[in-house]
Protein backbone atom coordinates (compact mmCIF):
# COMPACT_ATOMS: atom_id res chain seq x y z
CA UNK A 1 0.00 0.00 0.00
CA UNK A 2 1.43 3.21 -0.66
CA UNK A 3 0.95 6.17 1.67
CA UNK A 4 -0.67 9.20 0.08
CA UNK A 5 2.28 12.00 -0.62
CA UNK A 6 1.37 15.28 1.74
CA UNK A 7 1.19 18.27 -0.17
CA UNK A 8 2.57 20.45 3.07
CA UNK A 9 3.64 19.55 5.66
CA UNK A 10 1.00 17.98 8.30
CA UNK A 11 -0.41 20.05 11.39
CA UNK A 12 -2.18 17.01 13.12
CA UNK A 13 -3.43 13.71 13.32
CA UNK A 14 -6.86 12.70 14.49
CA UNK A 15 -7.74 8.93 15.09
CA UNK A 16 -11.48 6.89 15.82
CA UNK A 17 -11.31 3.63 16.88
CA UNK A 18 -14.38 1.42 18.64
CA UNK A 19 -14.60 -2.39 19.62
CA UNK A 20 -11.47 -3.17 19.04
CA UNK A 21 -9.64 0.37 19.61
CA UNK A 22 -7.31 -0.66 22.51
CA UNK A 23 -5.14 -3.41 20.61
CA UNK A 24 -5.37 -1.17 17.64
CA UNK A 25 -3.82 1.93 19.17
CA UNK A 26 -1.54 -0.84 21.17
CA UNK A 27 -0.20 -1.49 17.91
CA UNK A 28 0.38 2.07 16.33
CA UNK A 29 0.79 4.15 18.98
CA UNK A 30 3.67 3.06 20.89
CA UNK A 31 5.89 3.31 17.28
CA UNK A 32 6.19 6.48 17.64
CA UNK A 33 9.55 8.23 18.11
CA UNK A 34 9.93 10.48 20.97
CA UNK A 35 10.14 13.12 18.98
CA UNK A 36 6.98 12.80 16.79
CA UNK A 37 6.45 16.29 15.83
CA UNK A 38 2.85 16.37 15.99
CA UNK A 39 -0.38 16.67 17.79
CA UNK A 40 -2.65 13.31 17.85
CA UNK A 41 -6.00 13.57 19.16
CA UNK A 42 -8.08 10.51 19.56
CA UNK A 43 -11.63 9.52 20.40
CA UNK A 44 -12.14 5.56 21.22
CA UNK A 45 -16.03 4.64 22.51
CA UNK A 46 -15.89 3.95 26.01
CA UNK A 47 -19.14 3.75 28.32
CA UNK A 48 -20.09 6.95 29.94
CA UNK A 49 -19.47 6.16 33.61
CA UNK A 50 -16.50 4.65 33.07
CA UNK A 51 -13.11 6.76 33.78
CA UNK A 52 -10.77 6.81 30.39
CA UNK A 53 -8.38 4.41 31.55
CA UNK A 54 -6.79 3.92 28.23
CA UNK A 55 -4.88 7.50 28.68
CA UNK A 56 -2.91 5.82 31.49
CA UNK A 57 -2.48 2.63 29.90
CA UNK A 58 -1.30 4.06 26.58
CA UNK A 59 1.24 6.63 28.69
CA UNK A 60 3.21 3.52 30.32
CA UNK A 61 3.71 2.36 26.36
CA UNK A 62 4.29 5.48 25.01
CA UNK A 63 7.69 7.46 24.32
CA UNK A 64 4.96 10.66 23.61
CA UNK A 65 3.02 12.23 26.33
CA UNK A 66 -0.02 10.94 26.61
CA UNK A 67 -3.18 12.14 28.72
CA UNK A 68 -7.07 13.33 28.65
CA UNK A 69 -7.72 16.18 26.91
CA UNK A 70 -8.91 19.00 29.09
CA UNK A 71 -11.54 21.93 27.65
CA UNK A 72 -9.46 24.88 26.26
CA UNK A 73 -6.03 23.63 26.36
CA UNK A 74 -4.05 24.91 23.63
CA UNK A 75 -2.86 21.54 21.90
CA UNK A 76 0.81 20.78 22.21
CA UNK A 77 3.11 19.05 19.23
CA UNK A 78 4.27 15.77 19.93
CA UNK A 79 1.20 14.74 22.52
CA UNK A 80 -1.14 12.08 22.30
CA UNK A 81 -4.77 13.36 23.76
CA UNK A 82 -7.86 11.64 24.82
CA UNK A 83 -10.99 12.54 24.46
CA UNK A 84 -12.44 11.88 27.97
CA UNK A 85 -15.56 9.31 28.93
CA UNK A 86 -19.12 11.05 28.20
CA UNK A 87 -17.66 14.12 26.48
CA UNK A 88 -17.32 14.97 23.09
CA UNK A 89 -13.54 16.52 21.55
CA UNK A 90 -13.73 19.33 19.41
CA UNK A 91 -10.68 21.26 18.37
CA UNK A 92 -11.14 25.32 18.09
CA UNK A 93 -9.71 27.77 15.05
CA UNK A 94 -7.21 28.93 17.01
CA UNK A 95 -5.69 26.00 17.73
CA UNK A 96 -7.50 25.05 21.08
CA UNK A 97 -9.26 21.85 22.59
CA UNK A 98 -12.93 21.99 23.71
CA UNK A 99 -14.82 19.82 25.31
CA UNK A 100 -19.18 19.53 24.74
CA UNK A 101 -21.69 17.45 26.86
CA UNK A 102 -24.03 17.95 23.72
CA UNK A 103 -26.36 15.38 22.57
CA UNK A 104 -24.67 12.26 21.63
CA UNK A 105 -24.01 11.93 17.85
CA UNK A 106 -24.47 8.18 16.17
CA UNK A 107 -25.07 7.33 19.86
CA UNK A 108 -21.76 7.97 20.83
CA UNK A 109 -20.37 10.64 23.25
CA UNK A 110 -17.50 10.97 22.75
CA UNK A 111 -18.11 11.19 19.04
CA UNK A 112 -15.60 10.33 16.04
CA UNK A 113 -17.46 12.65 13.76
CA UNK A 114 -17.58 15.52 16.20
CA UNK A 115 -13.90 15.27 16.70
CA UNK A 116 -13.21 14.64 12.89
CA UNK A 117 -15.46 17.35 11.65
CA UNK A 118 -13.93 20.42 14.05
CA UNK A 119 -10.68 19.30 12.77
CA UNK A 120 -11.12 19.39 9.49
CA UNK A 121 -12.59 22.56 10.03
CA UNK A 122 -9.65 23.89 12.32
CA UNK A 123 -6.78 22.50 9.78
CA UNK A 124 -7.97 21.97 6.70
CA UNK A 125 -5.39 20.00 4.27
CA UNK A 126 -2.75 19.84 7.29
CA UNK A 127 -5.03 17.23 8.91
CA UNK A 128 -4.67 13.45 8.86
CA UNK A 129 -7.68 11.36 9.82
CA UNK A 130 -8.07 7.71 11.00
CA UNK A 131 -10.73 5.47 11.20
CA UNK A 132 -10.19 2.00 12.86
CA UNK A 133 -11.87 -0.96 14.10
CA UNK A 134 -15.18 -0.28 15.16
CA UNK A 135 -18.91 -2.13 15.12
CA UNK A 136 -20.61 1.33 14.47
CA UNK A 137 -20.80 3.76 11.79
CA UNK A 138 -19.10 6.65 13.65
CA UNK A 139 -16.10 8.14 11.46
CA UNK A 140 -17.50 7.95 8.39
CA UNK A 141 -19.04 11.83 7.72
CA UNK A 142 -16.09 13.01 9.64
CA UNK A 143 -13.68 11.44 7.24
CA UNK A 144 -15.14 12.53 4.29
CA UNK A 145 -15.31 16.16 5.72
CA UNK A 146 -11.45 15.59 6.41
CA UNK A 147 -10.84 14.45 3.02
CA UNK A 148 -13.36 17.24 1.78
CA UNK A 149 -11.05 19.96 3.28
CA UNK A 150 -8.07 18.49 1.66
CA UNK A 151 -6.76 16.45 4.12
CA UNK A 152 -5.22 13.15 4.30
CA UNK A 153 -7.85 10.34 4.69
CA UNK A 154 -7.08 7.09 5.91
CA UNK A 155 -9.09 3.45 6.68
CA UNK A 156 -7.92 0.64 8.72
CA UNK A 157 -8.34 -2.17 5.81
CA UNK A 158 -11.53 -3.90 7.50
CA UNK A 159 -10.28 -7.43 6.38
CA UNK A 160 -7.29 -6.44 9.02
CA UNK A 161 -9.66 -4.86 11.55
CA UNK A 162 -11.00 -6.42 14.80
CA UNK A 163 -14.52 -4.96 13.72
CA UNK A 164 -14.96 -4.18 10.01
CA UNK A 165 -18.04 -2.55 9.89
CA UNK A 166 -16.57 1.01 10.90
CA UNK A 167 -13.69 1.04 8.62
CA UNK A 168 -16.12 -0.14 5.69
CA UNK A 169 -18.51 2.33 7.10
CA UNK A 170 -15.98 4.89 6.00
CA UNK A 171 -14.78 3.74 2.76
CA UNK A 172 -18.40 3.94 1.48
CA UNK A 173 -18.49 7.68 2.85
CA UNK A 174 -14.79 8.21 1.82
CA UNK A 175 -13.97 5.74 -1.27
CA UNK A 176 -11.06 7.96 -2.07
CA UNK A 177 -9.24 7.19 1.30
CA UNK A 178 -6.20 5.47 2.14
CA UNK A 179 -6.28 1.57 3.37
CA UNK A 180 -3.92 0.09 5.12
CA UNK A 181 -3.34 -2.59 7.90
CA UNK A 182 -2.28 -1.66 11.22
CA UNK A 183 1.52 -1.93 10.66
CA UNK A 184 1.44 -0.09 7.88
CA UNK A 185 -0.41 3.05 9.43
CA UNK A 186 2.63 2.48 12.30
CA UNK A 187 5.20 3.28 9.53
CA UNK A 188 3.40 5.72 8.07
CA UNK A 189 2.62 7.83 10.96
CA UNK A 190 5.64 7.79 11.78
CA UNK A 191 7.21 8.87 8.90
CA UNK A 192 4.71 11.74 9.04
CA UNK A 193 5.82 13.11 12.93
CA UNK A 194 9.81 12.67 11.92
CA UNK A 195 10.04 15.39 9.47
CA UNK B 1 -14.02 28.81 0.20
CA UNK B 2 -17.62 28.17 1.16
CA UNK B 3 -16.29 26.90 4.53
CA UNK B 4 -14.98 30.75 5.07
CA UNK B 5 -18.34 32.31 3.71
CA UNK B 6 -20.21 29.64 6.50
CA UNK B 7 -18.08 30.74 9.59
CA UNK B 8 -19.22 34.59 7.98
CA UNK B 9 -22.54 33.88 8.19
CA UNK B 10 -22.31 32.55 11.89
CA UNK B 11 -20.55 35.76 12.78
CA UNK B 12 -23.23 37.39 11.29
CA UNK B 13 -26.03 35.85 12.79
CA UNK B 14 -24.99 35.90 16.62
CA UNK B 15 -24.48 39.81 15.76
CA UNK B 16 -27.87 39.96 14.23
CA UNK B 17 -29.48 37.75 17.43
CA UNK B 18 -27.37 39.95 20.13
CA UNK B 19 -28.59 43.33 18.30
CA UNK B 20 -31.93 42.14 17.53
CA UNK B 21 -32.96 40.15 20.59
CA UNK B 22 -30.30 40.68 23.35
CA UNK B 23 -29.07 36.98 23.14
CA UNK B 24 -25.39 37.06 23.18
CA UNK B 25 -23.73 33.87 21.52
CA UNK B 26 -20.70 35.74 20.75
CA UNK B 27 -18.52 34.85 23.11
CA UNK B 28 -19.34 30.97 22.71
CA UNK B 29 -17.16 28.42 22.00
CA UNK B 30 -17.14 28.37 18.46
CA UNK B 31 -16.66 24.60 17.30
CA UNK B 32 -19.36 23.33 19.33
CA UNK B 33 -22.11 26.49 17.89
CA UNK B 34 -21.14 26.03 14.55
CA UNK B 35 -22.49 22.33 15.11
CA UNK B 36 -25.53 23.59 16.50
CA UNK B 37 -26.56 26.25 13.71
CA UNK B 38 -25.41 23.81 10.98
CA UNK B 39 -27.78 21.61 12.64
CA UNK B 40 -30.17 24.19 13.26
CA UNK B 41 -30.00 24.97 9.55
CA UNK B 42 -30.64 21.39 7.91
CA UNK B 43 -33.50 20.55 10.32
CA UNK B 44 -35.14 23.99 10.16
CA UNK B 45 -34.83 23.59 6.83
CA UNK B 46 -32.76 26.35 5.72
CA UNK B 47 -30.39 26.25 2.63
CA UNK B 48 -28.27 28.61 4.10
CA UNK B 49 -26.96 30.66 7.41
CA UNK B 50 -27.94 33.59 5.95
CA UNK B 51 -31.44 32.65 4.73
CA UNK B 52 -32.10 31.01 8.54
CA UNK B 53 -30.89 34.90 9.75
CA UNK B 54 -33.16 36.52 7.76
CA UNK B 55 -36.09 34.57 8.73
CA UNK B 56 -35.59 34.91 12.94
CA UNK B 57 -34.73 38.81 12.07
CA UNK B 58 -38.18 39.31 10.63
CA UNK B 59 -40.05 36.86 12.68
CA UNK B 60 -39.69 36.81 16.55
CA UNK B 61 -41.65 33.38 16.35
CA UNK B 62 -38.50 31.46 14.82
CA UNK B 63 -36.57 32.56 18.15
CA UNK B 64 -37.31 30.32 20.51
CA UNK B 65 -36.87 27.19 17.61
CA UNK B 66 -33.43 28.56 17.01
CA UNK B 67 -32.57 28.86 21.01
CA UNK B 68 -33.08 25.58 21.45
CA UNK B 69 -30.84 24.54 19.35
CA UNK B 70 -28.35 27.11 20.58
CA UNK B 71 -29.16 26.43 24.58
CA UNK B 72 -30.47 23.49 25.85
CA UNK B 73 -28.64 20.56 27.01
CA UNK B 74 -29.86 17.20 28.47
CA UNK B 75 -28.55 16.52 31.77
CA UNK B 76 -29.33 14.17 34.39
CA UNK B 77 -30.54 14.30 38.10
CA UNK B 78 -27.64 13.09 39.93
CA UNK B 79 -25.13 13.35 37.01
CA UNK B 80 -21.60 12.42 38.25
CA UNK B 81 -22.63 11.22 40.98
CA UNK B 82 -19.59 11.67 43.04
CA UNK B 83 -19.76 15.37 42.75
CA UNK B 84 -23.05 15.24 44.45
CA UNK B 85 -21.55 12.57 47.14
CA UNK B 86 -19.17 15.66 47.39
CA UNK B 87 -21.78 17.99 48.23
CA UNK B 88 -23.32 16.34 50.83
CA UNK B 89 -20.38 14.43 53.03
CA UNK B 90 -17.79 17.66 52.50
CA UNK B 91 -19.70 21.49 51.60
CA UNK B 92 -23.24 20.29 53.15
CA UNK B 93 -21.79 20.06 56.73
CA UNK B 94 -20.15 23.44 56.57
CA UNK B 95 -23.40 24.95 55.19
CA UNK B 96 -25.49 23.73 57.89
CA UNK B 97 -23.63 25.69 60.33
CA UNK B 98 -25.87 28.70 58.44
CA UNK B 99 -28.95 29.79 59.48
CA UNK B 100 -29.97 30.61 56.23
CA UNK B 101 -28.68 29.98 52.69
CA UNK B 102 -29.06 30.59 49.33
CA UNK B 103 -27.75 28.37 46.42
CA UNK B 104 -27.67 29.10 42.67
CA UNK B 105 -28.30 26.53 39.70
CA UNK B 106 -26.55 28.24 36.93
CA UNK B 107 -27.46 27.75 33.42
CA UNK B 108 -30.10 25.58 35.22
CA UNK B 109 -31.15 24.42 32.00
CA UNK B 110 -34.70 21.51 32.38
CA UNK B 111 -33.80 21.50 35.81
CA UNK B 112 -32.44 18.26 36.15
CA UNK B 113 -29.62 20.06 38.62
CA UNK B 114 -32.19 21.86 40.42
CA UNK B 115 -34.24 18.67 42.10
CA UNK B 116 -31.01 16.64 42.34
CA UNK B 117 -30.06 19.63 44.81
CA UNK B 118 -33.28 20.03 46.14
CA UNK B 119 -33.50 16.56 46.98
CA UNK B 120 -29.80 16.43 48.47
CA UNK B 121 -30.72 19.54 51.06
CA UNK B 122 -34.15 17.35 52.15
CA UNK B 123 -32.19 14.28 52.79
CA UNK B 124 -29.24 16.57 54.61
CA UNK B 125 -32.43 18.32 56.57
CA UNK B 126 -31.36 22.08 55.17
CA UNK B 127 -34.02 22.52 52.43
CA UNK B 128 -36.31 24.65 54.67
CA UNK B 129 -33.39 27.11 55.63
CA UNK B 130 -32.35 27.73 51.67
CA UNK B 131 -33.57 29.38 48.78
CA UNK B 132 -32.49 27.85 45.50
CA UNK B 133 -32.33 30.20 43.01
CA UNK B 134 -32.15 28.61 39.45
CA UNK B 135 -31.18 30.19 36.19
CA UNK B 136 -31.44 30.07 32.24
CA UNK B 137 -31.56 32.53 29.24
CA UNK B 138 -33.78 30.18 27.44
CA UNK B 139 -37.78 30.44 28.69
CA UNK B 140 -38.91 27.30 27.51
CA UNK B 141 -36.28 25.25 29.15
CA UNK B 142 -36.95 27.55 32.55
CA UNK B 143 -40.73 26.55 31.93
CA UNK B 144 -39.71 22.94 31.74
CA UNK B 145 -37.24 23.37 35.01
CA UNK B 146 -40.49 24.91 36.33
CA UNK B 147 -42.82 22.28 35.71
CA UNK B 148 -40.20 19.06 36.59
CA UNK B 149 -41.64 16.29 34.46
CA UNK B 150 -39.39 13.70 32.44
CA UNK B 151 -40.03 11.27 30.95
CA UNK B 152 -40.35 7.70 32.76
CA UNK B 153 -37.61 6.23 31.06
CA UNK B 154 -35.00 8.16 32.16
CA UNK B 155 -35.95 7.63 35.71
CA UNK B 156 -34.07 4.27 36.12
CA UNK B 157 -30.49 6.29 35.46
CA UNK B 158 -31.94 8.86 37.80
CA UNK B 159 -32.45 6.56 40.48
CA UNK B 160 -29.05 4.70 39.59
CA UNK B 161 -27.28 8.35 40.16
CA UNK B 162 -29.01 9.27 43.16
CA UNK B 163 -27.93 6.15 45.32
CA UNK B 164 -24.54 6.03 43.82
CA UNK B 165 -24.56 10.21 45.49
CA UNK B 166 -25.32 8.51 48.95
CA UNK B 167 -28.81 8.82 48.69
CA UNK B 168 -30.65 8.51 51.86
CA UNK B 169 -34.22 8.25 50.95
CA UNK B 170 -35.75 6.35 47.71
CA UNK B 171 -35.68 8.83 44.34
CA UNK B 172 -39.49 7.33 43.96
CA UNK B 173 -40.59 8.74 47.24
CA UNK B 174 -39.74 12.25 45.27
CA UNK B 175 -42.33 11.75 42.04
CA UNK B 176 -45.21 10.65 41.40
CA UNK B 177 -45.34 8.39 37.57
CA UNK B 178 -48.48 8.62 35.50
CA UNK B 179 -48.90 8.00 31.59
CA UNK B 180 -45.23 7.62 30.92
CA UNK B 181 -44.14 10.38 32.89
CA UNK B 182 -42.68 10.86 36.08
CA UNK B 183 -43.45 14.05 37.98
CA UNK B 184 -41.53 15.70 40.93
CA UNK B 185 -43.12 16.75 43.95
CA UNK B 186 -44.29 20.49 44.29
CA UNK B 187 -42.76 20.24 47.82
CA UNK B 188 -39.29 20.37 46.21
CA UNK B 189 -40.05 23.45 44.14
CA UNK B 190 -41.25 25.47 46.97
CA UNK B 191 -38.42 26.95 48.25
CA UNK B 192 -36.64 27.44 44.04
CA UNK B 193 -37.24 30.80 42.32
CA UNK B 194 -37.08 30.30 38.79
CA UNK B 195 -35.43 33.27 36.56
CA UNK B 196 -34.34 34.20 33.41
CA UNK B 197 -30.51 35.49 34.37
CA UNK B 198 -27.71 35.51 31.76
CA UNK B 199 -23.74 34.83 32.54
CA UNK B 200 -22.80 37.30 29.22
CA UNK B 201 -24.93 39.87 29.65
CA UNK B 202 -26.41 40.36 33.79
CA UNK B 203 -24.77 40.91 37.32
CA UNK B 204 -24.91 39.83 40.57
CA UNK B 205 -28.50 39.50 42.18
CA UNK B 206 -27.72 38.14 45.46
CA UNK B 207 -25.12 36.67 47.79
CA UNK B 208 -24.96 32.82 47.60
CA UNK B 209 -23.39 30.30 50.01
CA UNK B 210 -22.97 27.66 46.78
CA UNK B 211 -23.43 28.11 42.87
CA UNK B 212 -23.34 24.85 41.06
CA UNK B 213 -22.75 25.80 37.20
CA UNK B 214 -21.53 22.89 35.20
CA UNK B 215 -20.58 21.78 32.21
CA UNK B 216 -21.61 25.18 30.91
CA UNK B 217 -18.41 27.52 31.36
CA UNK B 218 -17.35 24.43 28.62
CA UNK B 219 -19.57 26.52 26.20
CA UNK B 220 -18.06 30.10 26.90
CA UNK B 221 -14.34 31.38 25.09
CA UNK B 222 -12.15 32.56 27.33
CA UNK B 223 -12.91 36.10 27.82
CA UNK B 224 -16.49 34.63 28.22
CA UNK B 225 -15.17 32.20 30.75
CA UNK B 226 -14.06 34.92 33.06
CA UNK B 227 -16.81 37.78 33.27
CA UNK B 228 -18.78 34.50 34.26
CA UNK B 229 -16.14 33.08 37.07
CA UNK B 230 -15.81 36.85 37.83
CA UNK B 231 -19.29 37.34 38.50
CA UNK B 232 -19.34 34.20 40.78
CA UNK B 233 -16.87 35.66 42.90
CA UNK B 234 -18.76 38.96 43.39
CA UNK B 235 -22.04 36.64 43.68
CA UNK B 236 -20.62 34.56 46.72
CA UNK B 237 -20.47 34.82 50.46
CA UNK B 238 -17.13 34.86 52.17
CA UNK B 239 -16.03 31.15 51.66
CA UNK B 240 -18.76 30.37 49.94
CA UNK B 241 -18.83 27.62 47.01
CA UNK B 242 -18.42 27.37 43.94
CA UNK B 243 -19.00 23.50 42.03
CA UNK B 244 -18.33 23.31 38.07
CA UNK B 245 -18.55 20.23 35.86
CA UNK B 246 -16.10 17.31 36.41
CA UNK B 247 -13.76 18.32 32.88
CA UNK B 248 -13.86 22.25 33.68
CA UNK B 249 -11.09 24.46 35.89
CA UNK B 250 -10.69 27.37 36.65
CA UNK B 251 -6.59 26.25 35.94
CA UNK B 252 -6.90 28.89 32.81
CA UNK B 253 -9.36 31.65 34.14
CA UNK B 254 -7.60 35.19 35.43
CA UNK B 255 -9.56 34.45 38.48
CA UNK B 256 -7.63 31.46 39.50
CA UNK B 257 -6.40 33.06 42.43
CA UNK B 258 -9.58 34.27 43.77
CA UNK B 259 -10.64 30.38 44.64
CA UNK B 260 -8.87 27.45 46.61
CA UNK B 261 -9.25 23.75 45.56
CA UNK B 262 -11.96 22.51 48.00
CA UNK B 263 -12.77 19.07 46.34
CA UNK B 264 -10.04 19.36 43.39
CA UNK B 265 -11.06 16.01 42.17
CA UNK B 266 -14.75 17.27 41.93
CA UNK B 267 -14.38 20.61 40.67
CA UNK B 268 -15.78 21.68 43.90
CA UNK B 269 -13.70 24.96 44.74
CA UNK B 270 -14.05 27.49 47.76
CA UNK B 271 -13.58 31.58 47.72
CA UNK B 272 -10.55 32.63 49.03
CA UNK B 273 -10.60 36.06 51.03
CA UNK B 274 -7.88 38.63 49.37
Amino acid sequence: MTAPSPSRPHTAVVIGASAGAVQALLATLPALPADFSLPILVVVHVPPDRDNALASLLQAKCALTVKEAEDKEPIAAGTIYFAPADYHLLVEAGGTLALSTDEPVNYSRPSIDVLLESAADAYGDGLVGLVLTGANHDGAAGLKAIHDAGGIAIVQDPTDAYAAVMPQAALDACPAATTMNLDAIASYLSSLGSA
Amino acid sequence: MAEAVEDLEIQLLLEALFQRYHYDFRHYARASIKRRLIQARIQLGFSTISSMQDRVLHDPAMLPRLLDYLTVQVSEMFRDPSYFRALREKVLPHLSTYPSLKVWIAGSSTGEEVYSLAILFKEEGLYDRTIFYATDINPEALAAAQAGVYALDRIRKFTENHQKSGGRSSLSDYYTAAYGRAVFDKSLKENVVFSDHSLVTDAVFAEMHLISCRNVMIYFDRPLQDRAIGLFRDSLARKGFLGLGSKESLRFSSHAKGFSEFVGGEKIYQRREA
